[in-house]
């Protein structure tokens, strides 16, 4: 199945030139990045036509694009302050909810899927940004393959991406009654609440988190993958 | 006549067949099954969230505990993600040290599933037998890890260690001596590859007793035959994989299909299912017990032939040896940024997927450039498998939810993450 991704990413483009998609084909994979508008027609097209045949779809989540790229200390120049300037940051697990970020981001969520074509043995990430306008709303695929149901629901549940046309859209993997969307990168990890079971009043009680948030190790970037060679042999999937 | 209506049924999440903390909310016609609402979650931990606030590698330990009864192979598709992302290949050596592992880690989720499975269904002496198998498997993890159950043994570019030359002994005790004590030790006289190379030459005899033990038992078949069928399209359109995909018939297995480690260098067969019910998918899980034992008898023999490095050799990924970090600056500078910071991978994103015992386990993993990944998705196939269960049980009995459960093998680590 080596050989696989120049094909299919050449089809895709034939396929959907009319439409504004983005193909983007590494060693890694394909993946293939479709506007909202047309999130339906493509999921069907590739589950039907010969070419494509994706007959299972092995994955569906959620993805927050807030703080892609942004390092919680600089590594672009030296300095003189050393390690301690890296434990001030408000990275990924560092801050708590009054200490979020607010700001609004274009293109900050996206839903990506995981196609399998048995057939064809050949896999397909399909991706779309979900457009932010007051209320993420996608398309549901639960008509092209009933599978993603749940996988929907746990992308509403974490993410607070509306699946329209989804039968069942409710919490999954978060506690009956809760508040927010967690996996969101401006929910903080150790979260709002915290239970216990309160003596008095003989029963399991909610209260503010009293544990503080800490991360160890800051986020740097380095872009020094010289040592890594990424068009060098991969396996074959 | 009094009209009956139809009444909803709590089962779970403290109940000893709803293996874990599924919670399912039945609703009854009778004893008949309208509607199956599993609730689950009671045991997420945002393991996905966690992973994006630390370091790779600090990571690998927290796969172990997602599916906790097939511990290296989550690891084995994490690890892969980061290797295809960095662009690295561990030595072959290791590749084998991973096919074996994963299928001793196959072995052992089998037997987990088929004595709870037994259990559930009423065969009571079946979990005892296949827990002292399971037993050995734990102490090959413990000789080659250090731990018997969460081992972090696979890293980005090889594996921890190499196989220890002496497989451990049992000391004596007030309960192991004399006689007892020969007998434990028998198989640990040499190597572990040689411990488990006893291992594989005794265990299709053992299949053979748990083969006995439920095939000539006329109520595990009035239990499984027929029940929780699915055809093929079904079990495509549903997302299954692994040994519920095959147990319908198609012949799908990552394995030898996008083949990784060094499973395209040894011979195996895919046993598939015919009619897809449930006493199908036990039989597919039995033989693929049979199949892993070949694979690691294969394994055994190679590693055996062939020693080698176990790691890949770049240490801007893989921690130098200490030996080096005491005479050379430069080594001990790469330990030092290692495991303070970690490594970057390269931004871009990946979809790696292993054919673990329950079916794929995949991991999606967006990577900025930075020592943390950025996101990842830990793609669990009960998941997929636990969100059919509606279909799967509608119209059968009550007492046939439990055998469904035990056929989806259903490890809630990795259900709610």
């Amino acid at each position: 199945m080596s050989n696989y991704k120049r094909q299919l990413s050449k089809d895709l483009a034939a396929q959907f030139s009319d439409l504004d998609i983005i193909i983007k084909e590494s060693p890694q994979g394909v993946s293939c990045t479709v506007p909202v508008e047309s999130w339906l027609e493509v999921a069907k097209t590739l589950r039907d036509e010969r070419d494509f045949d994706f007959d299972q779809c092995i994955d569906l989540c959620g993805v927050d694009y807030l703080s892609y790229g942004e390092p919680e200390w600089p590594t672009d120049d030296v300095t003189f302050t050393g390690f301690s300037r890296g434990i001030r940051g408000k990275g990924p697990g560092r801050f708590s909810w009054s200490e979020r970020r607010r700001e609004t981001v274009a293109n900050r969520f996206a839903v990506a899927v995981q196609l399998l074509s048995l057939n064809k043995n050949q896999r397909l990430t399909l991706k779309c940004f979900a457009p932010d306008e007051g209320m993420l709303v996608v398309p549901s695929l639960i008509d092209i393959w009933p599978g993603v149901n749940w996988f929907e629901r746990e992308a509403f549940d974490l993410f607070g991406i509306i699946f329209q046309g989804h039968p069942d859209l409710r919490r999954i993997l978060t506690d009956y009654g809760f508040i927010g969307h967690p996996f969101r990168k401006d929910f903080p990890l150790i979260g709002n609440v915290e239970v216990k079971y309160d003596e008095k009043k003989k029963r399991v009680v909610y209260q503010p988190v009293s544990i503080e948030p800490r991360v160890l190790v800051p986020k740097t970037i380095r872009r020094d993958s010289r040592y890594v060679d990424n068009t060098a042999g991969q396996e074959n999937s | 006549m009094a009209e009956i209506k139809n009444y909803t049924m709590n089962f779970g999440p403290q109940h000893p067949a709803a293996h874990g903390v599924l919670r399912l909310i039945l609703e009854m016609d009778g004893e008949v099954i309208t509607h199956a609402d599993p609730h689950v979650g009671l045991l997420h931990r945002a393991t996905e969230k966690l992973a994006e606030t630390k370091p790779f590698n600090q990571s690998i330990g927290y796969m172990d505990r997602l599916d906790y009864v097939s511990m290296m192979c989550n690891e084995h598709a994490y690890v892969r993600a980061i290797e295809k992302l960095l662009g690295i290949e561990a030595p072959i050596r290791a590749q084998y040290i991973r096919t074996l592992f994963d299928e001793i880690t196959r072995i052992r989720n089998h037997l987990m599933w088929i004595g709870t499975h037994g259990l559930d269904l009423g065969a009571m002496a079946l979990f005892l037998y296949a827990f002292r198998e399971r037993e050995l498997c734990m102490d090959m993890y413990e000789a080659v890890s250090g731990a018997r159950m969460h081992a972090t043994y696979y890293r980005p570019g090889g594996v921890y260690r190499d196989l220890p030359e002496k497989m451990p002994k049992h000391k004596q005790s007030q309960w192991t001596k004399g006689e007892d004590l020969k007998q434990v030790n028998e198989w640990r006289e040499g190597s572990l590859l040689d411990f488990i190379e006893a291992f594989a030459n005794d265990f299709p005899s053992k299949i053979a007793e748990y083969r006995t033990l439920l095939e000539e038992n006329r109520i595990w078949k009035q239990r499984t035959v027929g029940i929780g069928v699915v055809s093929p399209e079904q079990a495509k359109a549903w997302g299954f994989t692994g040994p519920m995909l095959r147990g319908s018939g198609v012949a799908w297995d990552l394995r030898k299909k996008q083949t990784y480690a060094a499973y395209d260098k040894v011979d195996f067969d895919v046993p598939v299912g015919v009619n897809g019910d449930c006493y199908d998918r036990y039989l597919v899980r039995m033989e693929e017990m049979s199949q892993s034992t070949r694979i690691i008898k294969q394994c055994v023999q190679w590693l055996k032939d062939n020693p080698g490095p176990v790691m890949a050799d770049n240490h801007k990924v893989v921690p130098p040896k200490r030996e080096a970090m005491k005479e050379d600056m430069e080594s001990l500078i790469m330990h030092f940024k290692l495991f303070t910071e970690g490594y970057s991978v390269p931004a871009g994103e990946v979809y790696s997927a292993v054919e673990a015992p329950k079916g794929e386990f995949g991991v999606y993993m967006i990577s900025d450039d930075s020592n943390k990944p950025f996101r990842v998705k830990l793609r669990a196939p009960g998941f997929a498998h636990l969100s059919a269960m509606n279909d799967m049980v509608k119209g059968h009995m009550l007492s046939d939810v439990v055998a469904v459960i035990g056929t989806m093998d259903i490890v809630f680590g990795e259900i709610d993450r």
